[in-house]
This record gives C-alpha cells, structure tokens and sequence, in this order.
C-alpha cells in the first residue's frame, strides 16, 4: 500500500524509517519523590550528552539550554514541596505537572522569548515521565542515514536532527511552502508534506520516497525502485545538459538567480552557475539571536554573502522577522493575527531604528564588495511605504532600490508603487496566501495555497504589466520559481528573472532552454483563464509537455 | 547579609545572555543568592527559572542579596556589576 502525499523537492532514494513521534503516556506512572527526582536528574544528564555530542551549533545551544533547565534548583525545589518524602505515589504524573505549570504560567504570561522556553520546560517534563514509566524518548536526532518521518518538522526540530543524515524528509502536515519542504529543497533531499498515514510506518521499514510524486512506497519491489530511478534520472540529465545563463530556446535570455540565508546557500548558488541572488533573506542572521547583531557583525555576516558571488548581482531583502518567523528581541508581543500584522517593512513602527541600522550595514558592506547589490524591503503594501524606502535606502549610498509585491494592494498598486523605485520581487509564497486569504501552513487549505491558481497568476499578471510598461525588471523569488512549468507561465506572464533554492536552478534552466516565448505567452494565457489551480496546472502540462 | 538595590541595564531585560551570565555567578558563589523587585518575595538567583520567571525589564529596580560568608561583599559588588552593565550594547 503507498502513500500519496505532495512531492516538494523532487528525488528517489530507498532508506530505513526514522520516525520522530511524540509518546504519550496514559497510564499512572508510580514513584517517589526520590525517584522522581532521579529521573530529572537522569534527564539532565542525557541532554548534557546530546548537547556534547551534536556538531550542529544550533542543536548545541538548544540542548545545553534544556540541560540547563532540567538542572535547575527551583525546579528541584517545587517537586520537592509537593511530593511528600518517603511516600509512595500511584501516579506521579500530577504532581509533576503542577510543580512544571508554575514556571510554565509565568514564563507564558512574559510571551515573546520566555513563552518560547515553555517548549524546553515541556520537553523536560515529558522526558521525566518518560523516564519513570520506563520508556525511553525517542531520540530525535539521527545516528544513521535514514528517511525522517514525522507529523510536522518545526524549525527546533530541525535543528536538533543531524540533517546530514536525512535521506528524505516525510511529514503528515505542512504544505507546500512549510518550513519542512524550504529546508529539504535547501539541501536537495526528497520531501513530501502532507502525507497522511506516515507515522503508521514502522521504524524497521525500508520505504522508497519519490519526492516528485509525492508517492512513499514501503518495502518497495526491485522493478519499482529501478523504474523510479530511472524516470528521475532522465529528467535529471535534462538538467543537466544545459549549462550557463538561462536561456530560452529562441534566445530569450532568462536571469536564473539563487535563494539565499547564509554563505553556503550563496556558494551552492555560485556553483549551480546562478546569475546572481535573487533572493538574500537576512532575517536568518538574526532568528536564533536573542539581541539584535551590531552593525559591525552585520556587515560582516553579509560581506560573507556577497564575496561568495564575486561580481554577480544580489538582492538583499531586510529583516522579514515577524508571523512565522518571529525574533526574540523584536516580536516580543503576541499577536492576535501574526501574518496581518507587525511584519517585514511594517517593523520600523516599532524598531525602527533596527531597520535603519541594517541598512546602514547593508551599505557599508556594498561598498566594500565587488558584488552589484541590490535591495529590496519585504511586505510593502503601498506606494508611500515604497518611496519611503526608496528615500531612506539611497541615504545609505543604495543604487537599486526595490520593493517586495506580496500582498494584494502592492500587486494592484504595482504601476504606483513600481514608479517610486527601481525594480520589484514578487514573492509568490505570501502573495499566495494573502490573495487566497489561506494559511500556507495548514494543510487542510493546500489546495487554497498552490501559486497555480488562475487568481494568483492574475495578481502576479498584473504586476508583471505594470513593471514591463515602465521598463523596470520584476522577478520572482517564491517556492514557484523553482516548479519548471510554472516558471515558464511566470515568463509568459511577463516575470524577468526567476530566483530559487540553487538546487533547482539546474532543471529549471534545462526545462525552459526547450522552450520558446511564444508557448510560454500561450500557458500562461490559459493558466490565467483556467477555471481553478489544477485546471491551470493540466492544461500548461498540455501546452508545454511534462 | 549584604544587598544593594540595583537597575537593570540590559535592553532586553533580565534574559537571555544577562540572566545566564548573573545564574552562572550566582551558582558559583558558594553561599545563597537572591533577587527580586524590592517588597517582593525574592527568588533563587542561581535558577534560570525563577531569574526568568521574574521578567525583570529595562530599566528596573531589582535588589540582589547574598546571605553571609567569606566574600559575601565582593560577590554582591559582581553581581551588581552584572546586572547594571548593558550586555547588548
């Protein structure tokens, strides 16, 4: 019996499960104080193993951090209150959970960086009953090469997983946009999200995962593998035996640029023979800091990033902290709607002066690089919002100034907007999800979130328009650059450059070099005119051929 | 018992780096350590929990008492140092 769910980063491997579940306890689990006591204290010294033995420096302070919670003396000290001395309990469980909730109350009431800690206090208290009961947590990170299998993979997850061992990623939840499939595309590993029925694998199955079908085979059959494998090798070499600028098969030359976080992720593009990046999110710098980074780290960490591109352009997007992907010392405050709220560009009503710093770094370190560097600002919604990043950029000695077009107004603003700088981005991911009005993280909405839907492509369509009219590129950096027919309806559309995770620049650029403009302008004509995004997606697939 | 009452410099509050670094001293002291807001109850210096739990902010008034032995008064003047410089400055 396979399982179907939806392939986000294409790739077959065959590979041992690795499920990473949450066991839950339902039975009493007798004990003492003492015994309770020595189980916190076995749970301490687990972590500080964990935290010694990781490479990962992420995981590293994740676990040192819980090592150090698990150790404290008011933790010690509240069981000791509640749990009577030389008294044997039936069931331990309650009065563990009353000693933690203290601690837990007060750190959630704080919010912000505190309430993120209550994940660490639970993680202990599971562990200990876990302990107690005889049961061992299933330990999360990977000591082989395996399939991970699990409901969902949050950031701190994947932090803790020695990815390097990750054959495939598999989850229940997620979509196509999730921050399972962004880190799978990232490493060019196979992932599938949306996967119901995953954790009903058994740890000991070998299983095939196709990451282009989203198909997951358990005990798979030789025929099947090869047959598998074969298919993605074809479309592999395809990629393959078409190198250097993107290009169409009539000439038309395409820019093919890379997404980027870091220096890796900007090396892998350079390699990948990407024009340039298209996309560098700065907010990575910045996640896992609990204060903000000097101007002088910042212009370091983002020298790193342009001198890997040596003469190549980048595009620097500032801070996108905010929704999902808060910043401890900036989205301290719990909002009721995190996506419509203090987010990206929005963040200068609170920190503003965060902003004016990056910028200033940004600055400093394009002037002392080689790399032609652009920037952009994330979630502008209006032309004022425009020019007043266009003004205070170009303070700082920014030649191309752009903007980011990922909510409605901006697309149906974008001639306005477009006027007061000197290029645009579209970021189809938000775009998405704010023209559907539908969460991109919920999987129950993911036929809601796919970029193929004939209203998002009209957004994208009309500021497409409005930037070819005034002569200034537009771009897409969203998960839908790096889908090769998608990309071909993007430049039916009128889209310049197309950025992606750099491990999909290669069969991007060999999809559209068979190719010419003109079936590009007839996909997208009928994408937009489709009657919905699966409709769009079959009748491109006619036109265009797989 | 020597204390003092003190401001919190750090920006962010008493957490993260400032509070790890004041519950690294204060586990060292070798004597008890307490903070808390002047006529609160005071809490274990030495947890990150409690530390944490006292969301002490910017800008406010926290008193650090160490109970009495050998160095009480030079480990109090750490603390205090601790606590009012700016670490994220």
């Amino acid at each position: 019996m396979s399982l179907q769910g939806i392939g986000v980063s294409p790739g077959v491997v065959v590979g041992d499960v690795h499920r990473i579940v949450h066991i839950d306890v339902t039975q009493p689990v007798p004990g003492t104080a003492a015994s309770v006591l020595a189980a916190l204290d076995a749970v301490a010294t687990d972590l500080e193993h964990r935290a010694e033995n990781i490479d990962l420096d992420i995981a590293k302070d994740v676990l040192s951090a819980q090592a150090m919670i698990a150790r404290d003396p008011s933790l010690e000290e509240a069981l000791s209150q509640i749990l009577q001395a030389d008294t044997q309990y039936n069931d331990v469980r309650p009065a563990i959970e009353e000693a933690f909730s203290g601690f837990r109350n007060a750190l959630l009431s704080l919010g912000g960086y505190f309430a993120e800690r209550v994940e660490d206090l639970d993680e202990i208290a599971h562990r200990t009953v876990l302990k107690l009961s005889g049961l061992e947590a299933e330990d999360v990170a990977l000591t082989k090469p395996s399939i991970v299998i699990a409901q969902d993979l949050t950031p701190a997850d994947t932090a803790a997983l020695d990815l390097n061992y990750a054959l495939a990623l598999v989850v229940e939840k997620g979509g196509p946009t999730s921050h399972t499939a962004i880190v799978a595309r990232g490493l060019g590993i196979p992932a599938i999200v949306g996967c119901a029925g995953a954790l009903e694998l058994s740890s000991d199955l070998t299983v095939l995962v196709d990451g282009r079908e989203g198909v997951v085979i358990p005990s798979p059959s030789a025929q099947e593998v090869t047959q598998r494998q074969d298919h993605e090798a074809s479309l592999r070499a395809r990629a393959e035996s078409v190198t250097g600028p993107g290009r169409l098969a009539d000439g038309t030359a395409v820019a093919l640029m890379g997404n980027a976080g870091n220096e890796n992720d900007a090396l892998s593009a350079a390699a990948a023979q990407a024009e340039g990046i298209g996309l560098f999110r700065t907010e990575l710098l910045f996640l896992d800091r609990q204060t903000e980074p000097s101007v002088d780290d910042q212009v370091q960490m983002y020298r790193a990033v342009f001198d890997a591109l040596g003469e190549r352009k980048v595009i620097v997007r500032t801070l996108d902290a905010g929704s999902d992907k808060p910043v401890p010392f900036l989205n301290a405050v719990t909002e009721e709607n995190p996506a419509l709220g203090v987010r990206g560009w929005r963040l200068t009503r609170i920190a503003n002066d965060v902003l004016e710093r990056q910028l200033e770094a940004i600055g400093i370190a394009a002037s002392q690089t080689s790399a032609d560097v652009w920037v952009m600002a994330p979630m502008i919604d209006t032309p004022q919002e425009a020019a007043e990043f266009a003004s205070r950029a170009r303070a700082h000695g920014i030649s191309h100034v752009g903007v980011m077009i990922e909510t409605p107004a901006a697309a149906l603003l974008a001639d306005k907007v477009l006027a007061e700088v000197d290029f645009a981005s579209l970021g189809t991911n938000d775009l998405t999800q704010y023209v559907m009005a539908a969460d991109r993280l919920d999987s129950r909405l993911s036929d809601l979130t796919s970029s193929w839907h004939p209203a998002v492509l009209r957004a994208i369509s009309q500021a497409a328009s409005a930037a070819n009219e005034l002569g200034k590129p537009i771009g897409v950096c969203g998960e839908s650059a790096a889908n090769p027919q998608l990309a071909a309806v993007l430049l039916g559309l009128g889209v310049t450059s197309l950025s992606m995770a750099p491990s999909a620049i290669a069969e991007v650029r060999g999809y559209l070099a068979g190719l010419d403009l003109g079936a590009c302008h007839r996909a997208a004509h009928a994408a937009i005119n489709a009657f919905s995004g699966e409709e769009a997606r079959e009748q491109v697939t006619q036109i265009l051929g797989n | 018992m020597p204390s003092q009452v003190v401001t919190v410099a750090s920006k962010v509050g008493l957490h993260a780096r400032p509070a790890s670094l004041l519950i690294k001293a204060s586990a060292a002291a070798g004597v008890p350590v307490t903070i808390g807001r002047v006529g609160e109850a005071p809490v274990n210096a030495a947890s990150m929990l409690s530390v944490l739990a006292l969301g002490a902010k910017h800008g406010e008034s926290v008193e650090i008492t160490v109970a009495d032995g050998d160095n009480s008064d030079t480990i109090l003047a750490s603390l205090v140092e601790i606590v009012t410089t700016d670490h994220d400055a």
